[in-house]
């Protein structure tokens, strides 16, 4: 958004149109927009300081009716009746209970059947829908951009400052499109599309952009394919990323508990219709992906930017001309402990992790399911799939998808952020190297010392039957199918 | 935040320098969850000593903190600041104060005064002569008042302002408040609500 206003009758962007409604306050010599917040989602983590802040300033949460809480990132996924073993984590569970207890807010606690993923939740419940503002502690907000929401990841003083006044400061983004066309074949899915994506632009192409995914193939994606894609828009180091609404979208709203119903369904439908990109509006920035040519996709590395198709090899950090970038590929295989050359598929894996605010919704459930019933786990190898929410989960077992994973070997969970980040009890014994659905492969992320090569859920499911990194590709090669 | 303009309350002399936010607060205590709680972290370390001055009864109750030179130097933590806050001080008056420390007071309604070397000797003299003796800031005419004693203060214009409107950046939102007002009255009705809770739509 290199310009300063956009109303007026220009042709504007997807993300311009959801900026100028958000209008409060315009800035002037060079101080931020105020832009008005629709929706805030609070987690344990990073709101008990907010609430604290609230508290010494005598401030209420200006709109508990536009705020909704859940616990995510430090539940167990197991024994979920019992108390909480670690003492911090369990503070921080009770704190965000009591702080929403005290100021009002809508909270869904663990064993409730709406808790779950804060970024599961909100979808689930309709409340995220196209055109609003919606803003969290968490910088996976970008997944509710697959609604043509504008989605933003927070600091802990501006959850505040959302808490307080229902507003944020914020300075203009640039716009990017990011166009896919093309028809993605069978096994290869939204989670290739965005990993591909990140290789092509860098964990750092993305920043201070709105990215906005369009083309055929986006457009041939179901909300939860989206909604993988936007979530990661931050790796690529996007403020966000955003999909433009459509028959889809108003397909998977329609009589969710908060969507809108009745004459508020039309009259919001008339206004979605107006969100899309106009002809003629100019992004700043265009990056363009073919989806007939796309593999399975996975990473090799220690930032999500280090990704290559599964049939190719562990690339040589000699053929990196960048120093900087050399050199993080070299610590990247020291880290992963792995040889140039080595090709991909022959990576053996001692965990997979089917679940994360990523990959964690029904459909990634049931397209895992697909895969492995009737096979049975690999040896030595353990599965760990956890539903984003417990809706998803009670969902999932009515179509006998718990019996497929349990009857394959694999951990049935309950909901959570599990084993994507180390918060919880689910995490990687140092050494141990997994092929994990969540976004992050950060060093130590999924534990200390623990090495994480992102996959898709089909992707996650091959390798949980062969052992090493595969796709459903490799299965049709063996005849198993 | 409050509209600051005058304090009263019982002056504490600390005759130290380089009181560094290690000393602060020291780093055990920035696990907790909370900006609040921290008033047993305030200067933990120093308080095991029962002859230390936030140790004598006197004091108890104390808002004004009068510190030697460097105060609030070292580390960023801005729980030095909630600590100070939690305890209940409103004042600290000192000849210097750690650039990152003042910024963080400034944020959380802590007036960070700087006073002279000398006048911050005449304070210590005047407060040790009567302890638990009331001191009066006033951040309008920018003084400390003690007994029969007068001195002036120092503090940054736009920090000064912030503080007499009460304004942290929460505040300078809200004084665009009608604003945010005027704008919700324009909310079309079928945007999200979280509350009530529904169960199911249609």
């Amino acid at each position: 958004m290199t310009d300063a206003t956009f109303t007026g009758t220009r042709p504007r962007t997807l993300a311009e149109k959801v900026w100028d409604k958000h209008l409060v306050a315009k800035g002037e010599d060079g101080t931020p927009d105020l832009i008005y917040i629709d929706l805030h989602l609070v987690h344990e983590v990073t709101s008990p300081q907010a609430f604290d802040g609230l508290r010494l300033a005598g401030r209420p949460v200006r709109r508990p009716d536009l705020t909704i809480a859940t616990e995510d990132h430090n539940t167990p996924t197991l024994a979920i009746d019992r108390p909480i073993a670690d003492p911090t984590s369990r503070t921080q569970i009770e704190t965000l209970r009591r702080n929403c207890e005290e100021f009002g807010i809508r909270l869904h606690s663990l064993g409730d059947i709406e808790q779950g993923i804060v970024h599961v939740v909100g979808p689930q419940l309709g409340l995220t829908q196209p055109g609003i503002t919606v803003v969290c502690g968490d910088s996976h907000t970008s997944t509710h951009g697959a609604f043509g929401a504008m989605a933003l990841g927070i600091g802990t003083s501006e959850v505040e400052h959302v808490m307080a006044t229902q507003t944020l400061p914020l300075q203009p983004f640039k716009t990017m499109a990011i166009t896919v066309d093309g028809t993605l074949r069978p096994g290869v899915t939204a989670k290739d599309i965005i990993l591909a994506v990140i290789a092509k632009i860098g964990t750092g192409g993305g920043q201070g952009y709105v990215l906005e995914y369009r083309g055929s193939a986006i457009r041939d994606l179901s909300m939860e394919g989206r909604m993988t894609i936007c979530n990661m828009s931050i790796e690529a180091g996007a403020r966000a990323g955003m999909v433009a609404p459509d028959a889809t979208t108003y397909a998977y709203l329609k009589g969710r508990a908060h969507a809108p119903s009745g004459q508020d369904w039309d009259d919001a439908v008339a206004y979605w219709d107006t969100l899309p990109t106009d002809d003629g509006a100019v992004f700043d920035a265009e990056v363009v992906l073919d989806a007939d040519s796309l593999e399975p996709f996975v990473t090799w590395g220690t930032n999500p930017g280090q990704g290559v198709s599964l049939s190719e090899t562990v690339p040589d950090p000699a053929g990196i001309v960048d120093a900087n970038e050399r050199a993080a590929a070299e610590r990247a295989l020291d880290y992963m402990d792995l040889t140039a050359g080595t090709p991909m598929k022959e990576i053996r894996v001692d965990t997979v992790f089917l679940g994360s605010c990523t990959n964690s919704r029904v459909e990634d459930l049931r397209a895992a399911a697909e895969i492995v019933k009737g096979h049975s786990l690999a040896d030595g190898v353990r599965m760990l799939v956890v539903p984003g929410s417990a809706r998803v989960r009670i969902e999932a077992e009515a179509e006998g998808l718990d019996k497929v994973f349990t009857d394959f070997g694999a951990e049935w969970r309950f909901a959570g952020c599990s084993m994507c980040l180390g918060m919880n009890p689910d995490q990687l014994a140092p050494g141990e190297r997994c092929a994990s659905t969540s976004n992050r492969n950060f060093e130590g992320r999924q534990g200390k010392g623990g090495r994480t090569h992102l996959v898709s859920p089909l992707v996650a499911a091959a390798t949980a039957i062969r052992g090493t990194l595969s796709s459903p590709w490799d299965l049709i090669q063996d005849g198993d199918n | 935040m409050e509209k600051f303009t005058t304090v009263t309350g019982i002056a504490l002399p600390l005759r130290r320098s380089n009181v560094d936010t290690d000393q602060i607060i020291p780093a055990v205590y920035l696990k907790r969850v909370t900006k609040t709680g921290f008033d047993d972290a305030l200067f933990a370390a120093w308080r095991q000593d029962p002859d230390f001055v936030l140790n004598q009864p006197a004091y108890r109750g104390a808002r004004v903190l009068v510190a030697g030179a460097d105060f609030g130097t070292g580390s960023s933590r801005e729980h030095a600041v909630w600590a100070l806050r939690d305890y209940g001080f409103d004042v600290v008056l000192s000849p210097r104060f750690g650039d990152i420390f003042r910024g963080n007071s400034g944020k959380q309604g802590l007036l960070a005064g700087q006073i002279t070397e000398a006048d911050a000797q005449l304070l210590w003299d005047e407060i040790e002569a009567d302890p638990g003796i009331e001191l009066t800031v006033d951040l309008v005419a920018r003084t400390a008042r003690v007994g029969d004693l007068t001195i002036p203060f120092l503090i940054d214009d736009y920090t000064r302002w912030r503080l007499l409107e009460g304004l942290d950046d929460i505040g300078l939102t809200l004084r665009d408040e009608a604003r945010i007002s005027e704008f919700e009255s324009h909310r079309e009705p079928w945007r999200p609500r979280t509350l009530p809770v529904k169960q199911v739509n249609q």
